[in-house]
């Protein structure tokens, strides 16, 4: 600041931005003593249980509910029939193509179900535990039809159809061809003069989110207008979508996302459980709560990833790349939801990723499968993007002889080449990919490694060691909301903040962008603390609640702080430009001639005379003593709105052992150095690295949603569907460089997703490359010993696993945790 | 996650937990670590009209030693077991499987008696126990009996226990001569259970090995011993070769699953592998 020019003997308290603060949030949060959604109790709550259809397709017959409506301290049952002319269809926010097929989506099914765990009825009773006694007596008739699950299949001639009512599995089709829109030229010629084509099939299996938190919903009703509290990601959206979905006006509805715990995309959704639950308060005039077990959760909140891409990269003998085409079908489960088909959609610009490709074309097909739908997971398009484009270069290093390092340095765009704009259109902001990749080779001791790499292989030891990279960069800071119009999504992309000045000198800091674990209350505090000169104890941020935080439009997309942020320091200004008005008045000079450093307005050359910007706060609410005309406050909003993206980038490099005896990986270390701008706190950003990486090594290595042959999800417990823990990670080396984002007053770039997005190539990568010289080529992920093992031994990508669960727990699965009585139940023994 | 209603009894003797159980009739359930059983309750695979607990059944805890064996009280935890110096001493291989079982929490409340009566397959401490020859001692209304672990495990989640019958204690042989022992587990992510995993106990003499006890977890519906390689190694050179050579046969006999982890072909080269693996370590090569 130029203040601190001026006067560089007498430097202020340390500047907040930069300190690797603890967040003030923790506490609360880890302890679990505060507001979490299944914490709420109301007064004569009701409790909600759905019941689930076990079945992946059929038509509904009769539903029998009579017995569990007589069963005690149930107050009613409700089924799709019931509520089919009220509950209208979950909301599509981005219909792609205008010729996209949505076949809609009822909360509760009304004539057919269309996946395994679809609500079928809905119980509501004094108590959980009434209601889900209660679910069991639910007898429904199911027509079985056809089950549709591979998408290859699904698009073939003469397919099942995965919906009676449409003409076809394909939702729609979206192409980008840089030489149609003039961002690039035709992939054809290039392919055609290529010395080298390289093409491959990639399989992005299907992940859970998996929250820590489950959902949870509570609405209470009052009079005509209706409070809910919810356990999402997006209250502002969601009040705007259930008004529009519901028939209850936006101004009659006040969404609350109390704390949330986590979401990881999986609770960036308009669930059909948050429309139950407003429908169910509505016709009882009561409040009730529904909160979902873990079982439900695995089985119907929505999926992520779950992609085929067909990759086909073109380039010279010397290693220049020429051309790139993408071929993806992407599952939407069977029905669309809130961004289900926009998601691969956010994944078509950043395939050519940080190569110069001269020519490029995108070309993917929506295809629905009778499974739980899917939409945004942590990166959403983009980690399946860098996988796709990172694994390839590999794949064309291997077929030109070259080291994967040198493809990439031939062909990546140098820093002197920013700003650059890619074939696919996107301008790209500030990096340096040379230095980031120079820092994770000394983090990772990568020359020791190859040496130790080299006399594995020499004296053929059964524990083989590989190197892999995945140098990748992503949009973040969603979005500008013309970018965001001009691709057919619902909303824009701007982010909202105020600031209120308290007479005590206090701050409270309104954001619409709404955390769900990510620490906006003490990295917002850093960055008011720092604009106003204000301590950092002495503000609160508000959050989540549509009444105080009016408007807004939450967090993903790693866009809090890059556009929310950004809002608030724009915010802060405002109110730091009010301030001096006043100040000027009470010190009796003119504006021009005050300074504002640590808080306080001061004379320029006038030592000892000054106000503090809390002082002026406590005049303001007294407004005994205000400048003629102006009105007595100081407070402000802004509304940001980025003109551009922003582009983290970072090198990722994991050195993996392979037991070739038994397939079994494990990472021997991990390097990476992520480039995410300005560092507004390096411990939330620590923080935010080492999940991404968890989650991003866990597609690699551990996370698959698996249905067998009837559609049932088999991984539907924790024993079977792998998240790792601490205990099954490495030590990360972490590092950063800074290139500041260019389009917000920040200069941060978004850090949210960057460890998922990058580290799953990198970690493929590598146990490709310990076991490469046995003639292994591709491994499915997850990387389970069993396929590393077929690959090494039996050839092939390590093929599909067994469908059926471990016996844990008596193989415990959909088919019977879908709240249905099974004969086993029944009878009271183990299975 | 919420159990189907079932009725409940804390009884503080063996004698009470017994007429507890003839009272429940045959719906009632054992609870000891609840690790097992209050999951698939809560699942509603298993909805048992009334419970019996035995945390407060103090007699059924603790490690005494019995002359030629040692006796683990049923309802001794996990965590007691890797701690006890009994254990430690004459049966090390039982503490290093327990060790490897789920995480401190589970391990803090689960017990001996109740994973050996949960008998699951994919269960580390069946195979330990069937590997160590060790008796069952069962008390019923009529009395007390005492099975070989052989004849215990009959089938997948099912052992000789009568359904009014409780396991009280596991008697452990103690071992005379020089034994080396290895449990080695095969599992994807630390708090998980077995793939498949090998007990190994070997007795040397002479650089040679005299004798050889080999247990497998999860390759087949219950426990199993892996006969023909017991066999090979069983005056073989203490070398890396003739095991090698014995852990070949690990797989005969069994009968192990396919699943999310693992098909059938690929559980029998583990089998092959890990038992080589345990043999070797237990030898001290
Ligand atoms: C997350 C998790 C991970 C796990 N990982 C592993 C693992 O890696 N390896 C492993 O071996 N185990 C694992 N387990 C299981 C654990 O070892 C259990 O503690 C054990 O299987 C059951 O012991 P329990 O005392 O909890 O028995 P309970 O759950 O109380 O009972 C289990 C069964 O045994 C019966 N029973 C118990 N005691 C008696 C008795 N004295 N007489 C007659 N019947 C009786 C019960 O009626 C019930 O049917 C895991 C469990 C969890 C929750």
């Amino acid at each position: 600041m130029t203040a601190v020019e001026d006067r560089p003997m007498t430097a202020g308290p340390a500047k907040e931005v930069g300190q690797a603060r603890k967040r003030k949030e923790d506490a609360r949060l880890i302890t679990g003593k505060t507001t979490w959604t299944d914490n709420m109790v109301l007064p004569g709550m009701l409790h909600l249980a759905v019941v689930r259809s076990p079945v992946a397709h059929a038509k509904l017959g009769t539903i029998d509910v009579e017995a569990a409506r007589s069963a005690p301290n149930v107050v009613a049952v409700f089924t799709g029939r019931d509520l089919a002319e009220e509950q209208g269809s979950i909301p599509c926010a981005w219909p792609v193509t205008p010729e996209m097929v949505n076949p809609g989506h009822p909360s509760v099914a009304v004539d057919e179900v269309n996946h395994v765990g679809e609500a079928v009825a809905v119980i509501v009773a004094r108590s959980k535990t009434a209601a889900q006694d209660a679910v069991e007596l639910v007898d429904v008739d199911y027509d079985p039809l056809p089950v549709v699950l591979d998408m290859e299949r699904a698009l073939a001639e003469g397919a099942a159809l995965t919906h009676d009512h449409v003409a076809s599995n394909e939702s729609y089709r979206w192409i980008f061809d840089a030489g149609e829109a003039g961002t690039g030229s035709s992939t054809d010629e290039a392919f055609a003069k290529a010395d080298v084509v390289v093409s491959r099939r990639f399989v992005q299996q299907r992940l859970i989110p998996a929250f820590m938190e489950p959902r949870s919903t509570v609405v209470q009703p009052q009079g005509d207008n209706y409070t809910m509290w919810s356990a999402t990601q997006v209250p502002h959206i969601l009040r705007i979508m259930l008004a529009m979905t519901t028939g209850v006006p936006e101004h009659k509805l006040r969404v609350i996302a109390p704390d949330v715990g986590g979401g990881f995309g999986g609770k960036l959704q308009v669930t059909p459980e948050e429309v139950i639950t407003l429908l169910v308060a509505k016709r009882l005039g009561k409040p009730v709560k529904w909160t979902e077990t873990r079982s439900e959760s695995l089985m119907s909140a929505h999926h992520g990833r779950d992609q085929i891409q067909y990759v086909d990269i073109a380039a010279d003998r010397e290693g220049n790349v020429l051309g790139l085409k993408v071929h993806l079908l992407a599952d939407m489960g069977a029905y669309l939801r809130l961004v289900t088909p926009g998601v691969p959609i956010l994944g078509a610009f950043m395939f050519p990723a940080i190569y110069k490709f001269p020519a490029y074309r995108f070309d993917c097909q929506g295809v629905f499968t009778n499974k739980t739908p899917t939409d945004a997971y942590r990166g959403a398009g983009r980690p399946e993007a860098t996988f796709a484009i990172e694994r390839i270069m590999d794949e064309l290093a291997v077929e030109l002889g070259m080291d994967p390092l040198e493809l990439r340095r031939k062909n990546w765009i140098n820093a002197d080449e920013f700003p650059f704009t890619t074939v696919a259109g996107l301008e790209y902001d500030s990096g340096d990919y040379e230095q980031a990749t120079q820092q994770a080779l000394e983090l990772l001791g990568y020359d020791e490694l190859r040496e130790e790499q080299r006399r594995r292989r020499e004296s053929n030891d059964p524990v083989q060691l590989g190197i892999g990279f995945s140098t990748f960069t992503e949009m973040c800071g969603l979005a500008p909301s013309r970018v965001l119009g001009s691709l057919s999504y619902g909303a824009g992309g701007w982010e909202h903040a105020s600031i209120r000045m308290l007479p005590t000198g206090k701050v409270e800091v309104i954001t619409g962008s709404t955390p769900h674990g990510q620490g906006h209350e003490t990295a917002w505090s850093q960055l008011v603390a720092d604009e106003l000169g204000v301590p950092f104890e002495d503000i609160e941020v508000l959050h989540g609640d549509t009444a105080i935080s009016p408007r807004g439009l939450d967090t993903y997309g790693s866009r809090s702080l890059v556009v929310g942020g950004a809002a608030v320091v724009n915010a802060s200004q405002k109110v730091v430009a009010k301030a001096r008005t006043v100040a000027a008045h009470l010190l009796e000079a003119s504006e021009d001639d005050l300074q504002f450093e640590s808080g306080t307005f001061s004379v320029r050359g006038t030592p000892g005379s000054g106000v503090s910007i809390q002082e002026i706060a406590l005049a303001t609410f007294a407004a005994h003593n205000f400048p003629d005309g102006v009105e007595p406050s100081i407070d402000a909003d802004a509304t940001f709105d980025p003109v551009n993206f922003s582009f983290p980038h970072g090198t990722h490099i994991c050195a993996m052992e392979v037991d070739t005896e038994t397939g079994m990986v494990t990472i021997r270390k991990y390097a990476c150095v992520d480039d995410v701008g300005k560092i507004v706190n390096p411990l939330i950003v620590e923080g935010q690295i080492h999940g991404g990486l968890a989650q991003g090594i866990a597609q690699a290595l551990y996370e698959e949603a698996v249905y067998d042959e009837d559609g049932n999800l088999t991984t539907g417990t924790f024993v079977d569907y792998l998240v790792p823990s601490a205990a099954d990670l490495p030590h990360f080396d972490t590092g950063n460089t800074v290139h500041e984002a260019p389009g917000n007053p920040i200069g941060a770039k978004g850090v949210g997703e960057a460890g998922c997005i990058a580290s799953t190539p990198a970690v493929v990568n590598a146990a490709l490359d310990a076991v490469r010289h046995l003639g292994v080529t591709d491994i499915l992920m997850p990387l389970t010993p069993e396929r590393v093992w077929r690959a090494i031994h039996r050839g092939g990508d390590g093929g599909d696993r067994a469908t059926a669960g471990t016996n844990a727990y008596g193989g415990a699965q959909t088919e019977t945790t879908a709240g249905v009585s099974t004969p086993e139940s029944r009878l009271g023994g183990d299975r | 996650m919420i159990p189907a209603a079932f009725g409940y009894v804390r009884p503080g003797t063996v004698d009470e937990a017994l007429r507890a159980l003839a009272d429940g009739g045959e719906d009632a359930k054992v609870l000891a670590g609840g690790q097992s059983l209050i999951p698939v309750m809560r699942l509603r695979l298993a909805a048992p009209s009334m419970v019996v607990d035995l945390t407060r059944v103090t007699e059924l805890r603790g490690v005494r030693d019995d002359g030629d064996a040692l006796a683990i009280g049923a309802m001794t935890t996990h965590s007691d077991v890797i701690s006890d110096p009994l254990i430690r001493e004459f049966a090390p291989l039982i503490a290093q499987a327990t060790e490897t079982v789920a995480d401190r929490q589970v391990r803090h409340r689960g017990t001996f008696g109740g994973a050996l009566a949960h008998a699951d397959p994919a269960g580390d401490l069946p195979a330990v126990a069937l590997a160590l020859d060790a008796e069952f001692v069962l008390a019923g209304p009529g009395g007390r009996r005492t099975v070989p672990a052989r004849d215990f495990f009959v089938d997948y989640l099912t052992t000789a226990l009568a359904e009014d019958e409780l396991l009280v204690e596991v008697r452990i042989p103690k071992l005379a001569g020089s034994w080396g022992m290895h449990y080695e587990k095969f599992n994807r992510v630390a708090q998980a259970w077995s793939i498949v995993a090998v007990a190994a106990a070997v007795r040397r003499e002479n650089g040679h090995i005299a004798e050889a006890r080999i247990g497998l977890t999860n390759m087949g519906p219950t426990p199993l011993r892996a006969t023909a390689t017991e066999q090979a190694l069983a005056g073989a050179d203490a070398g890396e070769a003739a095991i090698a050579e014995a852990a070949r046969h690990a797989a005969e006999g069994t009968a192990p699953s396919d699943d999310l982890n693992a098909r059938a072909d690929y559980r029998a080269h583990l089998a092959e592998v890990l038992t080589r693996r345990a043999v070797t370590a237990a030898v001290g090569l």
